[in-house]
């Protein structure tokens, strides 16, 4: 009798039953179609940035200069200043968000301070990156009156921090007390114990941070607009406006120019590169770890 | 969740090397306790510096838009007016265009987010689910001048010769909403700015999905499907509401980026300073006012009046993180007292 019942339950016939199931499969190939359609967006991007930048990629991108509309050239300077910019923001902001994130895992533990710090970081690492450009307008550019590299390595740097610390944190937490346990028996204090133990032990995740703040300022174009600027010459004085290539490829855009538009997308092309294969191998440096 | 490692031994260890007076026997005394403060006044320094940037942000936005509210006050959020020549500014159009271009990208980017999510938890088989799961990653790693660019120029004239007539001549006939989609199909506008935003956040919406689903405990659903469920009905009446305060979380943590994005509308969203009722319409965002106005701003007033546009912006964003990480802290809490 009881099996009977189950039977019926769960029968073709039972038109509850068959909703129920018709129901699912219909939402389950919604759910299969909506991952369909964001690997689709993924895609067409890629494709259109290998046809219209691949044919962009030639040497001359990288041995001239920025030229004036209708003049040949390539990105030299702006790939040039790219690199000075992204990477002193890298080593500025490295060391800070590195420190800030032990204090967070480490020695905040019991304090008011480090849960604050960690709520505030989150909401920065968020916070829209052309704000960070106005907020360095505003306390240097505006201050010393001109464009500069330094302007935009400030803004860049304000956008690595966060990611840092975040990262940081994060592993060092993942770092077992056994580890802490067993240094400070042996005597360590603690620095030591942090930079000699938690340090290693976290390495390969904060690589993995630091790569993703990388990749993440690499291709940030707002925060240069107002700090940055543009230069239409190859310049490495850090206290003039500085050509990069996210800038230059948003005028040459923008711009009514054929050559400028196949310069930009040669650009678009470079800078999707390079961050795509920054996440890629944080990623690989991530998992090998695990 | 991993605070729970955290035993209280390092506030122990703290306070031993704190007290500076009295190094443990067998070890050299002085050297050693001052490198000790030292290196943790220094990571306490980082971690105060982080702490203040934001209200440094605040603090400069507001002494920078001090003259723009002192002459329009209130009135600045609510005039259409932005007239650079006559010195009038309002902030009414580009607020618009930011809460409409951001709704939008929540409308499409929210059930999609789920969707993927779903999959991801539910459906893939255990050796795609990586894979997949850092391909939807990636779209936020692409920066947002690609979307721009690739809006521009390969989206939007698709988008105008082949969709924008179907809906001007479908959804545009009808009463009451046709006027959203009403006017020439010129491909940029609000709509696509919306649409473009929707592709940008879909990967941090899902992101926070896929891991609050993955907190549900084993338990709970499995009884669920035990019970007879049918994933879809494990989905949404077992895991969704277990879940519920996390996803919101995680919706809001797309609308704070969805309405702080720049490149990608810039390009798109045409800037019009122009109110128009039509979704298809050119309109302008706080962000990309920004980016095309700022450094041609002549006049202080005109700079004055763009950094309060900034000023709306952070605080409009900071508030929505704010909640999306309370919402997000909430779910941690509630799942360390449950488990």
């Amino acid at each position: 009798m009881e099996a009977n019942l189950h039977h019926e339950a769960i029968s073709e016939h039972n038109p509850i039953y068959k909703r129920r199931r018709l129901l699912n499969r219909l939402l389950m190939v919604v759910s299969l179609s909506m991952l369909l359609y964001g690997l689709a967006w993924l895609a067409w991007i890629l494709v259109t940035l290998l046809i219209e930048g691949g044919s962009a990629l030639k040497p001359s991108l990288f041995t001239e200069m920025t030229p004036p509309p209708g003049g040949n050239g390539g990105l030299a300077n702006a790939i040039w200043g790219s690199l000075l910019m992204v990477s002193t923001a890298t080593l500025l902001g490295t060391p800070v968000g590195i420190l800030a994130g032990t204090y967070l895992a480490e020695y905040g533990r019991d304090t008011w301070l480090a849960p604050a710090t960690r709520f505030l970081n989150d909401m920065l690492l968020s916070a829209p990156s052309i704000i960070i450009g106005l907020f360095i307008y505003t306390i240097y550019v505006a201050k010393v009156k001109h464009f500069s590299g330094w302007g935009g390595t400030l803004a860049l740097a304000l956008i690595v921090i966060p990611v840092v610390v975040r990262t940081t944190d994060d592993m060092l937490k993942l770092v077992p007390n056994s580890l802490r346990e067993a240094a400070v028996a042996l005597g360590c204090p603690m620095w030591k114990m942090v930079t000699m133990v938690c340090y290693r032990a976290a390495r390969a995740g904060i690589l993995t941070g630091v790569l993703l703040a990388v990749a993440r300022i690499a291709g940030e174009t707002a925060p240069l607009l107002f700090t940055a600027l543009n230069n239409q010459f190859w310049s490495s004085d850090m206290n003039a406006p500085m050509a990069n290539l996210p800038v230059v490829i948003f005028q040459f855009a923008m711009s009514p120019y054929a050559d400028w538009q196949r310069l930009a997308w040669g650009g678009a092309a470079l800078i999707t590169i390079g961050v795509l294969g920054l996440n890629i191998a944080a990623r690989l440096i991530l998992s090998k770890k695990n | 969740m991993s605070s729970i490692l955290a035993t209280n031994l390092p506030s122990v260890l703290q306070e031993e090397s704190s007290a500076k007076g009295e190094p443990p026997p067998g070890r050299p005394a002085g050297g050693s306790a001052l490198v000790d403060a030292l290196f943790r006044h220094v990571t306490r320094l980082a971690a105060l510096l982080v702490f203040s940037v934001l209200a440094a942000i605040l603090f400069s936005l507001l002494v920078g838009s001090g003259q723009s509210i002192t002459r329009f006050g209130l009135a600045f959020l609510f005039n259409p007016e932005w007239d650079p020549v006559k010195e009038e500014f309002g902030a009414l159009v580009p607020i618009v265009g930011t809460l409409a271009t951001a709704a939008i990208a929540m409308i499409i980017a929210v059930p999609v987010s789920f969707g993927i999510a779903l999959f991801l938890t539910e459906l893939s088989p255990p050796w795609l689910k990586r894979p997949l799961g850092t391909a939807i990653e990636l779209l936020a790693a692409i920066p947002s001048i690609i979307y721009g660019m690739w809006g521009l120029f390969v989206f939007a004239p698709l988008f105008m010769e082949h969709v924008q007539p179907l809906f001007v001549a479908t959804l545009g006939k009808l009463p009451l909403i046709g006027v959203l989609f009403a006017g020439p199909p010129i491909g940029i506008g609000i709509f696509t700015a919306g649409l473009i935003l929707s592709i940008m956040v879909i990967p941090f919406i899902a992101s926070v999905m896929r891991d609050v689903f993955d907190l549900v405990p084993p338990m709970l659903k499995e009884s669920a499907y035990a019970l007879g469920g049918t994933t879809w009905e494990v989905m949404w009446k077992v895991v969704l509401p277990y879940t519920k305060v996390g996803v919101i979380g995680g919706i809001m943590l797309g609308l704070g980026r969805a309405l702080g994005e720049t490149m990608a509308v810039t390009f798109v969203i045409g800037n019009a300073h122009r109110l128009s009722g039509s979704l298809f319409a050119p309109g302008n965002s706080i962000a990309s006012a920004l980016a095309n106005e700022f450094t041609e701003a002549v006049g202080e007033l005109y700079s004055s009046a763009l950094i309060e546009l900034g000023l709306v912006l952070f605080l409009i964003t900071s508030i929505v993180l704010a909640l999306s990480k309370i919402m997000l802290m909430q779910l941690a809490k509630q799942e360390g007292t449950r488990s």
